[in-house]
């Protein structure tokens, strides 16, 4: 090919032209790129230190917390910052169970999306989606958070939360026998649990159906050509030949689906209500981990207070580190056969 | 595809529960896409419906306006936004694009491993734990709440993933354009810097953006580093009002017009974001590597 030519002869002869000097100050290079390998060397090390800084900090402000407590700290209920009585369990069930529903929400659609954008639609189709879904993940927390107080927490009170009440409340009577209240139970205040759990969901979405994606097209494509040759459905195909083969790696978007979860902020801060109570209603409001530091970091009085704050940090630092190291794990054992995009 | 199927069996036509179940799953995935697509133009609807009435010049020069009186503006938070991420850039870009380095051209290792991996980690890390830390480092040093703190705690979050990409850049250029340089007796820094990274300008570009826009609208690690302020600041050492914390804070405020108000703010600060991350789609699409296609 005649056309690209020049081009690359271009950025080559870019240096060349200054051939006479790079050689004549041959010597120096050396010691330049040594400077330089340096550099970079630090520049790398410093995303090593920022992590042992962001432990560090975590660990020592913590440890008065720590020493006070100790692991009863996750199990006790009472939040009682006025007489320094501290136990996280409230914040722990609330991100809990907002992520493992929000999970519940969003895993089918995403897989759905992802099935959909890879196997089902037109090509050129493909792009456009692919990229509309993406958009979702760059819409930031607090835009969500708002959109979600002005639109979605009245139309939950109006309309979904009478409805589930309505049609779903009978569930109750079996929870009463057991001792609790029921999951539609009580006021549909909007602002809640269900609320945290939907926007949660419309968060996670593009993260599970975007590894859900890389992973379905990591599957061979013979893959799927063997299973049609068998006469399988497009339906059969994609069971037997995508999903069950990519099964690990969709399980590990799944899991980095809840690391993202776990960790949320603003958009559940905004409607979860911020009550530090345990309920088995989702009507009713809850509080996460997340929200419990933004909330009251600001306003923390007393050095309990503050480390008791630092430790639900700390906690939650720990638990995403953990899975996303496992979603990771779980996405390259799908991943791994293929050529790496960047490997020339 | 179906069409494969179908002709392929004319001779043993394929049972109608089978025809149907796959009828049924390609009807479920469509409307999977419906039901995710739905929020996405709600979302984006409601922005415009209620944004748009109130930006206006005042919106966009001014300051906010105690509770109760109307008008006013966020000329200062989105001011400060641009303050903060400029400090935030300021740290964050040299160090992700040195390590991306480090990672492509002298990383293929056990160590370069470590450091990968340091940095995916540190992308999981939650938005408000890093403020937490940043609060830690800066804010109890100094004694207040500032500008460089917010600039901190963004930069922390820029670098993870300007590293990743610009690694992934460095790599698709080939190797055949690193050894033509040696060869003619360029160093190997400038080889780096003058050819390897300038050939894969737009991708490192790219990837620069994407961090910019995931961190400009992030409010986590800006609530106790920044602080947000109703006054015009400059200084780097003051607290700073930042577009999505003024956001955050009239949303949950009681008054309606400073719900008006959050509506523009989150307007304007999701056209920014959503023009970068075109901007990036388009480059991305005319290739990452200069002269490559």
């Amino acid at each position: 090919m005649p056309g690209p030519q020049p081009v690359i002869n271009k950025e080559v002869a870019v240096p060349a032209k200054s051939e006479g000097g790079l050689l004549v100050n041959a010597g120096d290079s050396q010691f330049a790129d040594r400077v330089f390998s340096w550099a970079m060397l630090g520049c790398a090390l410093c995303v090593l230190a920022i992590v042992g800084l962001i432990v560090y900090e975590l660990a020592t402000k913590s440890r008065l917390s720590w020493h006070t407590f100790g692991l009863k700290f996750f199990f006790q209920s009472d939040w009682d910052p006025v007489n320094e009585h501290f136990g996280a369990l409230p914040f722990v069930f609330g991100t809990v169970v907002s992520s493992i529903l929000a999970l519940i929400l969003a895993v089918p659609l995403a897989v759905g999306v992802a099935v959909f954008i890879t196997e089902m639609c037109p090509r050129w189709l493909r792009g456009a989606l692919a990229f509309t879904t993406e958009l979702l993940a760059a819409i930031p927390s607090v835009i969500y958070g708002l959109w979600a107080i002005f639109v979605l927490v009245p139309l939950l009170r109006e309309y979904v939360e009478p409805w589930l009440a309505r049609y779903f409340g009978w569930t109750s009577e079996f929870t009463h026998k057991l001792g609790f209240q029921g999951p539609f139970e009580g006021a549909p205040y909007g602002i809640g649990m269900l609320a945290a759990a939907i926007i949660l969901a419309i968060m996670v979405v593009p993260i599970v159906s975007s590894i859900t994606r890389e992973v379905m097209t990591a599957v061979p494509q013979q893959q799927r050509e063997a299973v049609l040759a068998l006469g399988a459905t497009r339906w059969e195909m994609i069971r037997t030949g995508v999903l069950r083969n990519a099964r690990a790696g969709i399980f590990g978007g799944v899991i980095l689906g809840l690391g993202r979860a776990l960790g949320e902020t603003m958009a559940v801060t905004m409607v979860i209500g911020n009550s530090p109570q345990i309920s088995a209603s989702l009507f009713a409001p809850g509080y996460t981990l997340a929200s419990v530091i933004a909330n009251e970091f600001n306003e923390a009085t007393g050095d309990t207070y503050l480390s008791a704050l630092v430790e639900i940090g700390l906690a939650l630092f720990i638990v995403t580190i953990i899975v996303n190291i496992l979603a990771q794990f779980l996405v390259w054992t799908v991943t791994r056969g293929t050529p790496a995009r960047a490997n020339v | 595809m179906s069409d494969i199927v179908t002709s392929t069996f004319t001779s043993a036509p394929v049972s109608l529960y089978r025809r149907g179940m796959n009828g049924l799953v390609t009807f479920a995935a469509a409307g999977a896409v419906v039901m995710v697509l739905a929020p996405l133009v709600a979302v984006f609807g409601y922005l415009i419906y209620k944004g748009i009435g109130s930006i206006n010049f005042a919106f966009l020069t001014q300051i906010p306006k105690p509770p109760g009186e109307s008008g006013g503006g966020m000329a200062n938070a989105i001011a400060g936004s641009a303050l903060i991420l400029f400090l935030g850039s300021l740290a964050g870009v040299p160090i992700g694009i040195g390590a991306g380095i480090y990672l492509a051209e002298y990383g293929r290792n056990r160590f370069g491993n470590v450091i990968r991996f340091t940095a995916d980690v540190l992308n999981g890390v939650p938005s408000i734990i890093v403020g937490i830390v940043a609060y830690g480092l800066v804010v109890l040093t100094q004694g207040h709440f500032s500008a460089v703190a917010g600039g901190v705690a963004l930069a922390i979050m820029m670098i993870p993933t300007i590293t990743r990409t610009t690694e992934e850049m460095l790599l698709l250029v080939p190797n055949a354009v690193r050894e033509a340089a040696y060869g003619l007796g360029v160093s190997r820094w400038r080889t780096t810097l003058s050819i390897t990274l300038r050939t894969a300008t737009s991708g490192v570009i790219t990837g620069v953006m994407l961090a910019f826009a995931r961190v400009a609208g992030e409010t986590a690690p800006l609530l106790f580093t920044a602080f947000g302020n109703t006054y015009w600041n400059w200084k780097i050492g003051q607290p700073t009002a930042a577009l999505p914390l003024q956001i955050f804070t009239y949303a949950i405020s009681p008054y309606d017009e400073w719900h008006k108000q959050a509506w523009a703010g989150a307007l304007i600060l999701i056209v920014l974001i959503v023009a970068s991350v075109s901007a990036v789609r388009l480059v991305a699409s005319r290739g990452m590597l200069k002269g490559a296609n």
